[in-house]
């Protein structure tokens, strides 16, 4: 489990995050939704550590995270994978060598152990025959997959995906989403997962955390979503026309 | 601006302490600075070759036509170029062309992993980027940039040779005996001394602007630009530095 407790972030005075207290449960795809530039991306990047929070509270478990020095968060960072918007493959290598890198870094299998490892990954993402190309040479859905595999390489704890549907067209998205959702349970991760897709939240989502301009507005289920009073989450989940029409259809 | 530039400095050599930390996994820092090796210092060979054997080349005819004057022995001309070589176009000249190649290479490719968040992705491995991203080019650089003045000496002589004789300014065996004359081992020493110092300016500073991107392609462009200007001012600076240092006693 992840314990947000009291987040605050800002840049240069001006706060992005606002007193954000969350919990995120084990073994649930759990997501954090809102419109763009609402904060999602820095609260997660603040719970993984790439940003410095203000003030404040996150907890891996029972280990207080944000007061560990560089060498202490190693080991959490060990049981982290992450998925970034942009995928954020390692350009100078191949497919192979992306999924490989993180055992290279902190394992001493020997290169047939590791193979097999990378096989074995890229074929739960259903990866086949492409592990010498470079990212530059393959589609941007086969990059989200390649770049899930690198994640679960180390068989992680914890895996954040920051808009794993970004820039993918509706089928690739799903099979995305479906990947996410079924290596969480596989594997009893706490995944953290970034959108602004309504699919993605009505697919996977089990606790969805809405957040508006840098505050957290509303927590739930995605049974409750569609019944919720919060007017922020309402503009937001029935923002299109269809979405509208389904509403009015009751 | 002062503050802006103290801030600089201090992030710099927060970054440098990143930097020189201990490395996670020594084979793997290993094998990066092999690929190093061959991404900074071997593809630099081409463009110092060329480079070294014309201004090798014109440097002897610039000094033929400075010493028409028959009080002077022909072979002078090849003492000039030798010294003119070894002392400041090797070692300095070189270095700035270096600045170029090699920091606009090094700014750009850091840069960019750090806008395309492969630089974060590093990070949450637990990883320490600075260190795996730069300490491999500092190395191979410190390592391989010596081998590169060497070549610079030997073509550069080799190209006034060529065209001394060519052209007729200088006979074969005057040029020799005159790049042999009053030969000062030290002079390569020194040239050395400020190509490794050259080597740490141009990885460590053109490292520094790349992995402190932010923004997109147009601030990785930016960085570039900034790292080959810093690296050569501080060549420069460093040049008089250490030429007032090592030269005079």
């Amino acid at each position: 489990m992840i314990s947000v407790k009291n987040l605050n972030k800002s840049f240069h005075d001006k706060n992005v995050l606002t007193d954000i207290t969350v919990e995120f449960e084990t073994g649930k795809t759990n997501l954090i939704i809102g419109r763009s530039g609402s904060g999602k991306t820095v609260l997660l990047k603040s719970i993984v550590g790439l940003h410095n929070i203000d003030s404040g509270e996150i907890w891996y478990e029972d280990t207080l995270f944000n007061k560990l020095e560089f060498a202490e968060k190693k080991k959490i960072r060990s049981e982290i994978g992450m998925l970034f918007q942009g995928s954020a493959l390692f350009d100078s290598l191949t497919v192979e060598q992306n999924v490989q890198f993180p055992l290279d870094m902190f394992t001493d299998k020997s290169p047939e152990e590791k193979t097999e490892r990378v096989n074995f990954c890229l074929n739960r993402v259903n990866i086949v025959n492409a592990n010498n190309f470079y990212p530059a040479e393959i589609s941007g859905g086969m990059k989200k997959r390649v770049a899930i595999a690198r994640a679960i390489a180390l068989n992680p704890k914890y895996l954040f995906c920051d808009e794993p549907n970004s820039g993918l067209d509706p089928v690739t998205a799903i099979l995305i989403d479906d990947l996410i959702k079924e290596l969480t349970e596989e594997y009893s991760m706490t995944t953290i997962v970034n959108t602004h897709d309504m699919n993605s939240v009505m697919e996977i989502g089990e606790k969805i955390v809405f957040i508006s301009e840098g505050r957290k507005c509303w927590e739930g289920s995605k049974n409750d979503i569609l019944n919720s009073d919060c007017k922020p989450l309402n503009d937001f989940v029935f923002a299109n026309s269809l979405a509208k029409k389904i509403k009015a259809a009751g | 601006m002062i503050r802006f530039f103290l801030n600089q400095v201090g992030l710099y050599v927060l970054f440098l302490k990143k930097v020189f930390s201990k490395p996670e996994k020594a084979s793997v820092y290993y094998k990066q600075t092999m690929h190093e090796f061959v991404s900074l210092g071997l593809t630099s060979i081409g463009i110092i070759s060329i480079v070294s054997f014309f201004m090798g080349a014109v440097i002897t005819l610039q000094t033929a036509y400075n010493t028409e004057n028959p009080i002077y022995p022909k072979y002078l001309i090849g003492l000039g170029c030798r010294d003119s070589i070894i002392l400041e176009f090797s070692s300095t000249v070189a270095a700035l062309i270096l600045a170029g190649k090699m920091g606009s290479n090094i700014a750009s490719e850091i840069g960019t992993m750090r806008v395309t968040e492969q630089i974060d992705a590093l990070e949450i491995m637990g990883i320490n980027s600075a260190s795996y991203l730069v300490l491999p080019k500092i190395i191979a650089t410190l390592l391989f940039n010596p081998v590169l003045t060497m070549l610079s000496i030997c073509v550069g002589i080799f190209g006034g040779w060529i065209a001394g004789t060519l052209s007729g300014v200088i006979t074969s065996e005057n040029f020799i005996y005159g790049i042999q004359y009053a030969f000062i081992p030290y002079y390569i020493t020194y040239s050395l001394i400020k190509t490794v110092f050259f080597a740490f300016i141009i990885t460590s500073v053109s490292s520094f602007q790349g992995y402190y991107v932010s923004g997109g392609s147009l601030e990785v462009g930016r960085s570039s630009t900034k790292a080959v200007v810093y690296s050569s001012v501080l060549i420069l600076l460093f040049n008089v530095i250490l030429t007032q240092l090592l030269l005079t006693s």
